[in-house]
């Protein structure tokens, strides 16, 4: 047995779902009041591990120790009453309830009684220096007030291990500097705060200690002040694997997409991209790398048309003919200026494709506007649609089939077929292999090196930096919205865009 | 020994999702679901000491026994039909338009005021037309005004809609007893002139060759046009529309625009071919059962030709059971009630298997 007890202590914890592997026989201990950082990539296996002790999830192996005393914890009551509450990166909040009811909720001994209520609210925040109304509305809430709501929950319950996961998301730099006080004066009474984060700054800035997290495997705990940003990011991202796919130098290639001061807001009027700019040449693969959030989403959706734009211009620059600016304008109109656009969205289902529709119907998307009169034409959708299931070797009955009934990785398939087949000279992927198989991935790799050896202007969001950095010919980093750097792929290394991928961007965006 | 100390039982019934069920399967359970409503509604009869074999035999032959009956029914199927295939793009589309009473009270409004006072202007086949116009534009632009506010404010149609009803209705409250009352005191608008009313073909007002052409017409609309498949893509997603450059807003209104026509066209073949005047119930449910008869054909056209017969059936025959047999004809609401929650209800066991634990698992 050990000779101290922890606040909490995972012993050989393994989670799956269904093959994939979140957790692999984590071994990894917290102490009392501290704060500590779990630190990892996205996918590393921080929230899972966490839901576990949250009640969120069951462990499939191993075990767990809240002060000492092994637990199971099979729902979040069972969590609060071991005095362990999480903070989720998506609030659970009433939006007509108020703060107080909000924060009652689900509490069956409690009397109703909301002056009581709200002054032991008020007790809360004074003690730890929140700022809160109990009677304010849920939906008259910023989304920092919001999340203050989500922590007085549960300090109301008695808990004295908080985990937060990724509290700092959705803050500005001020509020986020507020959370840290809160938490540093949660510490100082004696509690134990958990946070979950991929933001190396504040890693830094907030932790006593921090557990660095990779591919679902807990890789070291080290004392913050022992350490700094350069060793932590070595031990996130890892070793280079040496993947095979064929890249070859880009020949003769041409500005096709310059991006200039490119900014976009939020709909709540916060930057999600500030000052970006690039070019994209035909005949190369550019990447965009960055922690999920950084802005990848809005850039792709921003030069595709999908999404307003505050300032900056997106220049198109086609071969022997004129330039075009792409700001202001629809995908229909963007379209009809002759720019050739393929686009591969994140969201395969729910944005590139109609689930419920077959194959015909779906490579009709593209093209349902190109006949004349008012009937659709099925007969050349579905031709195309029999050549990508021949050639791609997409796994469906039949062409008419819904494509949601099918695989992810030939529901990728389906997708690129279609959006290469369009004659691209601009083609945008994001997190084109996600979730896809190994041979599937490999496909898509091919077939993104054949276009960009056809000419086109290849943009390739990715998350895993292996492909990125030998897939790609170039490498863009988004940090916050902002061009951290761009790199060349055939020198640069894992820790220089991983250092890139999480520095501190922060002065002046609000 | 590892944490896992929770011990589950099997569930005693267990559901689980279906995903191809064959059409004789499909088949095979909405008949069941049929017989199923059949047998309860005997009991019921039974019950109220009715021999119920009598009571489905009086139904039968009282709305398809004779050509008076069938006559009968044809004219509360006709609008049935139509306002249910006015919702079906709006269904496909997922905009939940329950404003088809509003809009077919409109389209009687509209098309009243043209009957009642430009029938000594027009000859009759022009005066049919322009009524005929008049209903369409006024049930495409009642309805368009939900969704406007929906396309610019993202109102919730679904509460717009409904209230537009009660409105609508008002109206045609306030006609009846204000301006256009005939009689004073009588809170009845009069009878239109012959010039206004539509003609009759086998018996019945021409509607019935109206809505069997829009069936085949709504057919291919929603399966083979641009449009229809806009809103076939508008319905599954958002999103899609847009990455595929499709004009979301338009295509909304639009559709809408279509769907209130068709209604408001329903509205005028109610007041001018069976009511020959504008009552305040002109739309009297249709609106709401059509979203039934909708629903239950899956937006298929040619089914809603079937469904909505059954349910003019029905109705037919509750009141000829009111006549014949002096069964109030609550009664037979409450046997047409059984029947159309039997055919909703079995559609969970074409989307869903229902196991049970099986002896010895635990």
């Amino acid at each position: 047995m050990e000779n101290t007890v922890h606040a909490i202590e995972f012993r050989n914890i393994s989670k799956h779902f269904g093959s994939v592997i979140a957790n692999n026989h984590v071994n990894l201990y917290v102490d009392h009041g501290v704060v500590m950082a779990i630190l990892g990539e996205n996918g590393s296996g921080k929230t899972s591990l966490m839901n576990m002790v949250a009640g969120i999830y069951y462990p499939d192996e191993g075990e767990i120790f809240v002060e000492g005393e092994k637990v199971t914890i099979k729902t979040p009551k069972d969590a609060f009453n071991y005095g362990v509450g999480m903070i989720h990166q998506h609030f659970k909040l009433i939006e007509v309830f108020t703060a107080a009811q909000n924060i009652v909720l689900g509490l069956e001994d409690e009397k109703m009684d909301m002056k009581l209520i709200a002054s032991k609210v008020k007790d809360i925040a004074s003690k730890y220096g929140f700022d809160i109304d109990p009677n304010k509305k849920i939906y008259d809430m910023s989304v920092s007030e919001k999340q203050t709501v989500e922590i007085i929950k549960v300090l109301y319950r008695g808990v004295d291990i908080l985990i937060l996961d990724e509290p700092t998301a959705v803050l500005t730099p001020q509020e986020t500097e507020k959370l840290f006080n809160v938490l540093r004066s949660m510490r100082e009474q004696g509690k134990t705060v958990i946070i979950i984060t991929h933001k190396l700054n504040e890693v830094m800035e907030i932790s006593d200690v921090v557990a660095v997290m990779r591919k679902g495997e807990h890789i070291k705990t080290v004392r913050t002040k022992e350490t700094n940003p350069d060793a932590l990011t070595e031990m996130m991202v890892g070793h280079q694997v040496t993947l095979d796919i064929e890249r070859k130098t880009p020949v003769d290639i041409k500005p096709r997409i310059t991006v200039a001061d490119l900014s976009v807001r939020d709909n709540e009027g916060n930057f999600k991209l500030k000052d970006v700019g690039f070019i994209a040449y035909g005949g190369e693969i550019l990447g965009i790398a960055g922690i999920a959030g950084s802005g990848q989403k809005e850039l792709l959706e921003s030069i595709a048309g999908l999404r307003r734009v505050a300032t900056g211009s997106i220049i198109y620059s086609p071969e022997g003919r004129s330039t075009s600016n792409l700001v202001g304008k629809t995908p229909l109109e963007i379209r009809e200026a002759g720019v050739a656009m393929a686009f591969v969205p994140e969201d395969r289902l729910g944005m590139g494709l109609v689930g419920g529709m077959g194959m015909t119907d779906n490579m009709m998307l593209r093209t349902w506007r190109s006949n004349k009169g008012m009937f659709v034409d099925r007969k050349e959708p579905k031709e195309l649609a029999e050549v990508i299931l021949n050639d791609l070797e997409v796994k469906t009955p039949s062409v008419e089939y819904p494509v949601r009934k099918l695989s992810g990785g030939n529901v990728q398939k389906v997708l690129v077929g279609r959006e290469i087949a369009s004659n691209p000279s601009v083609l945008m992927s994001a997190y084109a292999v996600r979730g896809l198989d190994i041979n599937t991935s490999y496909t898509i790799y091919n077939l993104l090196s054949d276009q960009k050896d056809k000419g086109v202007a290849v943009i390739f969001v990715g998350e895993d930096l292996d492909v990125l950095l030998q897939l790609c010919d170039r490498i863009m980093v988004l940090n916050e919205g902002r061009v951290a750097g761009i790199v060349d792929a055939r020198v640069a290394s894992k820790e220089e865009i991983g250092l890139l991928m999480t520095k501190n961007m922060e002065e002046g965006v609000h | 020994m590892t944490a896992i100390n929770h011990r589950e039982k099997t569930p005693l019934i267990r559901i689980s999702k279906r995903e191809n069920m064959s059409i004789a399967g499909m088949l095979a359970v909405r008949i069941g679901a049929f017989v199923l409503a059949i047998v309860l509604g005997g009991l019921i009869f039974a019950c109220l000491g009715t021999n119920p074999i009598e009571a489905y035999m009086q139904m039968i032959n009282g709305s398809l026994g004779k050509a008076s009956g069938i006559r009968q029914v044809v004219k509360i199927a006709v609008p049935l039909l139509t306002v249910a295939l006015a919702l079906a793009p709006c269904f496909k589309m997922k905009y939940w338009n329950i404003g088809a009473e509003g809009q077919i009270t409109i389209g009687a409004i509209c098309c009243s005021y043209f009957a009642l006072y430009w029938y000594d202007k027009l000859p009759s086949f022009v005066l049919l037309i322009v009524m005929a116009i008049a209903a369409i534009l006024g049930g495409g632009i009642w309805a368009l005004i939900p969704a406007l506010f929906k396309s610019r404010y993202n109102t919730n149609e679904t509460l717009f809609t409904l209230m537009m009803n009660y409105i609508a209705i008002g109206i045609a409250a306030w006609l009846c007893g204000g301006p256009w009352e005939g009689k004073p005191g009588s809170q009845i608008i009069p009878m239109f002139n012959e010039k206004a009313v539509l003609p009759k073909i086998g018996g019945v007002h021409i509607g019935w060759i109206f809505a069997l052409i829009f069936v085949v017409v709504m057919f291919i609309y929603m399966n083979y046009t641009k449009q229809g498949y806009e809103i076939a893509v508008l319905g599954e997603s958002e999103n899609t529309a847009r990455y595929a450059g499709m004009n979301v807003s338009r295509i909304v209104l639009r559709t809408v625009f279509i769907s209130g026509a068709l209604s408001g066209f329903a509205g005028y073949m109610v007041a001018s071919g069976t009511d020959m005047t504008l009552f305040s119930n002109v739309a009297n449910n249709v609106g709401f059962t059509a979203i039934t008869v909708c629903w239950l054909s899956q937006l298929n056209p040619f089914v809603m030709v079937i469904i909505s017969a059954l349910i003019a059936i029905l109705s037919r025959g509750s009141s000829v059971l009111q006549t014949q047999l002096s069964i109030p004809s609550t009664i037979s609401s409450i046997i047409t009630g059984i029947i159309l929650l039997c055919l909703l209800g079995c559609e969970f066991f074409i989307n869903y298997e229902v196991s049970f634990r099986k002896k010895g698992e635990n």
